[in-house]
């Protein structure tokens, strides 16, 4: 999980603003060496240096070959990426501007690379190339069908000759990209009415739901909330230690009661506290539970009906945490989850690694819920708001990242 | 949503039918939705161009007629191909090594080590009878050493004190000598979720596993991991000598396509599964079964070959030749069928091999029991020769003899000869069909049975 004493050599780093470099550089760099894959690198991370993206390139180089008969992708050999890293390590300093970070933490995802590959080709506009952006689309985790159907509406209108170049392809692909999560970018609005205002994070084992606790107490403590952290996971050894450490951290009240006993209980005893208090936010953590579990995701509806002795609306907002790395296997997650509980929105974590949560468009296409954070890191700024043109030009090589 | 792999390669088949073998050029389609449902199933994607090629190799030139359709023969080679990537037998943890034994846990966050470990101990400690120490080296998450003291203390093995302002690399070697003390056999050391990406974290494993020297180091993988477990695994195994894969939570309804590609590109067996919250549920790992799953089969396939090994060819033979012949198909025809249904393991275990049929209700489930294939073959046995010879001549009196003679009721007699009659019309539309032909009228059979959808019905054309 995240360390908070664990400092990791940061190497200062010359923050250039990606957007506008990259914008600049554009046209003279991708004539200039078109077959030249390192280039891609140096256009999506200017701030990684040519020295630290070499390694990678070996493998990226191979299919220079202008739009290859066999859609080879690049992330057919997964370059070496901690060379990389060395020199970027995701905790960087906490003033840089969002935008710049976002590219920063993406920018290296396999996703990114094999586009970055792609298009530094100047490959013409054809069949093969589609094919190589739907393979790339794939291999993000978007889903056959998000990526089959961004795919087919983009060869459409490349029969209609709407495009150029394959630079102008890219840039509908981003606009495609944006318009599918656009609509679920909504940040978490809490209503003053409720006092408190409950949220309830649900999700799967392992998925980064107590962390994602901490960093919000921290938030919103930090923004003036009066906050109370409900320890509900009652079944997982030593869970309610881990929220009871974050508590101390942040000097946040943990109501919880010994291991083993009930949630609902608990968060109801929580809920109650906080009232009597007239805290502001009140966060109640669960057990992880896989969806297919269906008596402890029975046990997500008891929750629900024992806070609504209290307060009717509670809880006012379930999170679902959702693991960044996870495949297809989301969609059911979140129905399940959904139809339990009653989904309100969805954090994303662990997007820090070489996942990028390319299911998030599968997510947006299915189910329209809002992604109210996703977790870009570990420290506890790391924690954003999903911002969903960041969230495309992070992914897409920086060539059209404008 | 997702559609089972025999189910979409249902539509491609079509033009394999008639074909004698299969070819580069008539399986390309079909290739192509083994490729999506592979991608379906998070097998990430150079695995699967991998298999695909495989597949091809092995697939091009079958025989088709051997087995019931060209598609089962293609999900046959595709399921064998993916078992041998997995390994085709179960491998043990290897712990011939001078007491204490040392195993290192490795993986990202929330994978599931801390879990898995305490789960390993217990089965080591109850299986393997041996003495077991466990240790957490994992001094960043909060709680998480408390974790496993309490879970230590559940499944009652030793367990090395450490704290989280200790250095990892100083817990490992005090457990090391306090294992010794010990006299413990084996020492499983826990380790932090890390990301692959983070080079001081991976730098921190590396001394762990230089200074434990461990015989076994296992990498920890989530089940439901998506395309990025290529990336995870390669970066894993080039930082450590990998000698196992865990694949945790595979008891949710995810496909574990990273099992494959976990496997195929560490190229070290996957050991053990983790399927569920306890601490028992820690099983060996077959990977035949987990190809079947990701390929979302049920058991299909295995039904593929007793029906195979089952059924009487000649006797198949000869009523596809009668009805080809135009002659009528029969009540003793019928029977024939139902004994050989009866002898491949009765409809329960022809229907538990189904894919989607858990999602049957229970009562269609219950009504489709031997029992009533058994009444059936009473019932006809209760007729006279020429009665089931010529079903038209069962008036109302002779209805009620059978009845008497098969102990039921008259009800019953008539429901069998509905169902004898939509048989029969199927049959004589089915000149030609051969074997196919059979299971065709077998999967109505059952349907008239179920009194419902036979949703599995499709897959054995």
């Amino acid at each position: 999980m995240f360390k908070f004493w664990k400092k990791k050599p940061k190497p200062e780093e010359t923050p250039v603003p990606a957007t506008l470099a990259t914008q600049t550089s554009l046209a003279e760099a991708l004539s200039a060496a078109a077959d030249n894959a390192q280039l891609s690198e140096i256009a999506t991370l200017p701030e990684a240096g040519a020295v630290a993206s070499a390694p990678a390139e070996f493998a990226a180089v191979e299919p220079a070959a202008p739009a290859a008969v066999e859609p080879v992708p690049a992330a057919v050999t997964p370059p070496p990426l901690p060379p990389l890293e060395e020199e970027t390590p995701p905790a960087a300093e906490t003033s840089a501007p969002a935008r710049r970070s976002w590219r920063e933490r993406l920018s290296g995802s396999a996703f990114a690379r094999s586009l970055g590959t792609l298009f530094s080709r100047k490959p013409k506009l054809d069949e093969d190339l589609l094919e190589e952006l739907e393979t790339a689309l794939i291999t993000a985790d978007v889903g056959i069908s998000a990526s089959t159907e961004l795919v087919e509406s983009l060869r459409k209108r490349l029969n209609r000759r709407e495009f150029a170049d394959a630079d102008q392809l890219l840039a509908a692909l981003r606009q495609a990209l944006i318009a599918l999560v656009q609509p679920i970018a909504q940040p978490l609005v809490m209503a003053t009415q409720h006092k408190p205002f409950v949220v309830l994070m649900v999700g799967v084992n392992g998925v980064g739901k107590t962390t994602t606790i901490g960093k919000l107490a921290r938030r919103y403590q930090q923004q003036g909330l009066d906050v109370m952290l409900a320890a509900g996971d009652t079944f997982r050894a030593a869970a309610v230690e881990q929220l009871k450490t974050w508590g101390e951290r942040n000097r946040v009240p943990v109501v919880s009661q010994g291991s083993g006993s009930d949630a609902a209980s608990v968060i109801f005893d929580a809920l109650q506290s906080a009232r009597s208090k007239n805290l502001d936010l009140l966060i109640a953590d669960t057990a992880g539970r896989l969806h297919t579990q269906t008596g402890l995701m029975d046990e997500l509806g008891k929750i629900r009906r024992v806070l609504g002795k209290i307060d009717a609306g509670a809880p006012h907002e379930v999170l679902l945490v959702i693991d960044g790395t996870t495949g297809q296997n989301a969609i059911n997650q979140v129905r399940q989850f959904r139809a339990a509980i009653g989904v309100t929105g969805l954090v994303v974590t662990k997007l820090d690694g070489t996942a990028k949560g390319g299911v998030i468009f599968a997510l947006a296409k299915e189910f329209g819920l809002p992604v109210r954070f996703v977790g870009l890191g570990e420290s506890l700024d790391d924690l954003r708001e999903f911002d969903a043109t960041a969230f495309v030009d992070g992914l897409l090589p920086g060539a059209i990242g404008a | 949503m997702f559609e089972s792999l025999s189910q979409r390669l249902s539509s491609t088949i079509e033009r394999l039918r008639g074909r004698a073998r299969l070819t580069e050029e008539n399986i390309r389609e079909s290739l192509r939705e083994v490729r999506i449902a592979l991608l379906e199933a998070d097998v990430a994607l150079p695995v699967v161009q991998a298999l695909i090629e495989r597949i091809k190799v092995r697939a091009v030139g079958q025989d088709v007629l051997k087995s019931l359709t060209p598609g089962q023969a293609l999900v046959r080679v595709v399921r064998d191909e993916m078992t041998a990537v997995m390994g085709t037998v179960n491998t043990d943890l290897n712990l011939a090594a001078q007491p204490p034994a040392v195993v290192l846990m490795a993986g990202l966050q929330g994978a599931g080590k801390t879990t898995t470990t305490a789960k390993l101990a217990r089965f080591l400690k109850e299986r393997k009878k041996k003495k077991v120490m466990v240790v957490s080296c994992d001094v960043y998450r909060p709680a998480a050493i408390e974790q496993l003291r309490v879970l230590a203390e559940q499944v009652e093995v030793l367990f090395h004190p450490s704290s989280g302002e200790q250095d990892p690399v100083a817990i490992a070697r005090s457990a090391l000598d306090a294992a010794k003390k010990n006299f413990a056999d084996v020492l499983l050391v826990d380790t932090a979720g890390r990301l692959h990406v983070d080079a001081a974290m991976m730098a921190e494993i590396k001394a762990l596993h230089a200074a434990l020297n461990p015989i076994e180091t296992l990498f920890v993988v989530d089940a439901m991991t998506g395309q990025d477990a290529a990336n995870t695994a390669k970066a894993f195994a080039e930082a450590l000598p990998l000698s196992g894969v865990i694949l945790t939570k595979t008891d949710g309804d995810a496909r574990g396509g990273a099992a494959l590609s976990v496997r195929y590109i560490t190229g070290r067996p996957i050991k053990f599964i983790g399927a569920g919250e306890k601490t028992e549920a820690l099983e060996p790992f077959h990977p035949d079964r987990l190809a079947q799953r990701i390929l979302g089969m049920g058991d299909v396939l295995s039904l593929v070959e007793q029906v195979e090994q089952k059924v009487d060819q000649e006797k198949a033979q000869k009523l596809a030749d009668k009805v080809m012949k135009g002659k009528r198909f029969d009540l003793n025809d019928m029977r024939d069928q139902l004994q050989q249904m009866v002898s491949m393991g009765g409809i329960g275990s022809l229907i538990d091999k189904l894919p989607s049929v858990n999602s049957l209700p229970e009562h269609v489930k219950a009504k489709a029991n031997d029992k009533e294939v058994l009444r059936m073959v009473a019932i006809i046995n209760s007729m006279t020769k020429k009665e089931r010879r010529h079903p038209d001549l069962l008036n109302g009196s002779r209805k009620a003899r059978v009845a008497r003679g098969s102990g039921t009721q008259p009800a019953d007699v008539n429901r069998l000869l509905k169902q004898y009659t939509q048989m029969e019309k199927m049959m004589s539309k089915l000149a030609g069909g051969g074997i196919k032909g059979l299971m065709r009228t077998m999967s109505n059979a059952m349907k008239g049975m179920g009194g419902g959808g036979f949703p599995g019905g499709g897959t054995m054309r």
